[in-house]
């Protein structure tokens, strides 16, 4: 496996607040990532780092071996890294499925492309991805009536009908019902496996990440505290620590 | 319903060439009426669809008035020494010249003013909100008083334009109609089409949320330049149109009348219902009955009452005929639950 996200030595601090220190971390191709860690160590800045929402104070960040942590937020989405937010957005006024058609992949259309219609494909597709993450029924429902789960999960559909490389995923379950956590998992892996978009996803629920990643990092107050398989990490005393908050 | 909207078009249509004569008294107001229609559509367009509220739009308007006048001089005679002759020189234009000169100036006008709101776009696209209302006013007073003070334009006295030819000015009312009532309805159908496009519903994301459609990587600065565009050239056109029309406009009060027409079709958007395809339509003609009925009826308090009816639709009534109608029924617009084809219950055996 290659190294498609490579974070060397990135530093991020708010004024006084050092949200990263040194984090250097790796994003194997095809595979699924897990960031965890506790409240306030990090993980949503390190997030918004890589996709460009911020500057970083220094540190590289390369993206299928090119330096993005210089590039703009959209700049970089158009070379196919794509985020999620925690606190979901998507477009309320419209319904589902208009929400899906305006996440087409406008990176990959010409001037001339975006002035056409959309096609019966196109429509196929948006509804096909709808029925994956199960709001097909609610298609023609305004988007902003949803429970705030559903959001999610259309937020997850909208981010698959761009037809990302890397989808950067923030907390994917929380907020939704327990009971359907399972569905969730199991769509998240296809996308993986099926569709062959690499995650790096950032997760609460222990449960939820030991699961499906591969390979797990662990930030604590800013630093990388430990990293490996699940089983790993789930023996490492530093990470049971920090989450109990032993000193 | 699929047999009924082509006999709908049809009949609008008729009625758009029938109105000059079935109300003649009302030729001049019919024609004025399009051009509230034509401003309020291409402001709706960057207010409605995108959510950048222009408050600078009338920018387009002044430029284009001055573009297609100048234009249509200078094919003639030098624009200097046209605009310099306050009535003491005798400049004739033939039939041809009036013409071509008018054609010209209108191609001339869209295009520039294109140009303008690309040029103007790149500066001001950066403001959010009430910022980019703010810069967009700026930037249209400012462009009437670089103007009124430019001499080679005619500066504060602005310019005379050549009469329509002939001696029956009757003609010229219903060519200044039939010209609007062309652009207006060439703009329907383009917005028509346009509101269709993968490039229309990614402006409505701007509108939504432009941070959330930046993080899914549309070209966000590009579509909203090309939209401002778009509008530009349609308003630049409209207004040529009106300075042939109005033989003689000057530059504060007439082109760059930022307080009554800038103003005035963000109203009738409001009014009609910003967003959509007919409220702006709506909105004009609503908001010029109101107008045109206060200046015979109520004179004196025609400010008072245009005045009110701003605020009223400002401050209770956003949303307009059309996003009211969207709320109480929104049915009417596609909103419903719908069944899987194959979740449907197989019947019991």
């Amino acid at each position: 496996m290659t190294k498609i996200i490579e974070v060397n030595n990135v530093s991020k601090s708010y004024g006084g607040v050092k949200a990263n220190t040194d984090i250097s971390i790796e994003v194997q191709q095809g595979g699924i990532t897990g960031l965890i860690g506790p409240n306030g160590s990090g993980k949503t800045t390190l997030f918004n780092s890589i996709v460009g929402y911020h500057p970083i104070d220094s540190g590289s960040i390369r993206f299928e071996g090119k330096e993005i942590s210089k590039m703009q937020v959209q700049d970089i989405a158009r070379l196919g890294l794509l985020r999620t937010f925690q606190q979901t957005r998507i477009y309320g006024d419209m319904n589902c499925v208009e929400n899906m058609l305006i996440s087409m992949p406008h990176r990959k259309m010409t001037i001339r492309e975006a002035f056409t219609t959309n096609t019966r494909a196109d429509h196929d597709r948006a509804e096909h991805l709808l029925d994956f993450v199960g709001l097909y029924e609610k298609r023609f429902l305004r988007s902003g009536s949803l429970s705030f789960g559903q959001q999610k999960l259309l937020e997850f559909a909208m981010a698959l009908m761009n037809e990302p490389t890397v989808l950067l995923l923030d907390e994917p379950t929380a907020g939704i019902n327990p009971t359907l956590i399972n569905g969730l998992i199991d769509r998240l892996k296809r996308a993986n496996s099926e569709f062959g978009i690499t995650l790096f996803i950032i997760e609460h629920n222990m449960r939820v990440i030991m699961n499906m990643a591969d390979s797990i990092y662990c930030l604590a107050h800013g630093e990388l505290l430990a990293s490996g398989t699940p089983s790993e990490i789930q023996g490492d005393q530093r990470v049971v620590d920090a989450y109990l908050g032993a000193h | 319903m699929t047999i009924l909207r082509p006999i709908f078009y049809l009949a609008l249509l008729a009625f758009i060439v029938a109105a000059p004569f079935i109300a003649p008294e009302f030729r001049t107001q019919l024609a004025t009426l399009w051009i509230f229609i034509i401003l309020s559509m291409t402001w709706d367009m960057t207010g409605g669809q995108m959510g950048y509220n222009s408050l600078g739009n009338i920018l387009f308007y002044g430029a284009g008035m001055y573009i297609a006048a100048v234009v249509g001089i200078a094919i003639v005679y030098n624009v200097g020494e046209y605009t310099n002759a306050a009535g003491g020189g005798i400049y004739k234009f033939t039939d041809t010249q009036y013409f071509l000169g008018m054609a010209l100036g209108l191609v001339a006008a869209g295009v520039l003013c294109a140009g303008i709101a690309w040029i103007l776009g790149y500066l001001l696209f950066g403001l959010r909100g009430p910022y980019f209302a703010i810069g967009t006013l700026g930037a249209a007073i400012a462009a009437g008083e670089l103007v009124s003070n430019w001499e080679w334009v005619g500066g504060g006295q602005g310019i005379a334009l050549p009469v329509y030819p002939g001696d029956d000015y009757e003609n010229a009312k219903l060519f200044f109609y039939y010209l609007f009532a062309i652009v207006g309805v060439i703009l329907f159908i383009f917005l028509r089409w346009f509101y269709s496009t993968r490039f229309a519903a990614a402006i409505n994301a701007i509108r939504d949320d432009e941070e959330k459609a930046e993080a899914m990587g549309l070209h966000t600065l590009r579509y909203k330049l090309i939209t401002w565009s778009i509008a530009a050239f349609f308003v630049g056109i409209a207004g040529g149109i009106s300075g042939y029309q109005l033989i003689h406009f000057e530059p504060l009060e007439t082109a760059f009348q930022t307080i009554n027409l800038g103003i005035f079709m963000v109203v009738c958007v409001l009014l009609g219902g910003k967003g959509t395809l007919w409220g702006p339509i709506i909105g004009a003609i609503l908001f010029h009955v109101v107008k045109e009925v206060t200046w015979n009826y109520l004179l004196g308090w025609q400010w008072v009452a245009l005045g009110a009816l701003i605020v009223i639709t400002v401050v209770y009534f956003q949303d307009g005929l059309m996003g009211w109608l969207a709320r109480v029924k929104p049915e009417w617009f596609g909103e419903r639950v719908m069944e899987k084809p194959d979740m449907v219950a197989e019947p019991a055996e």
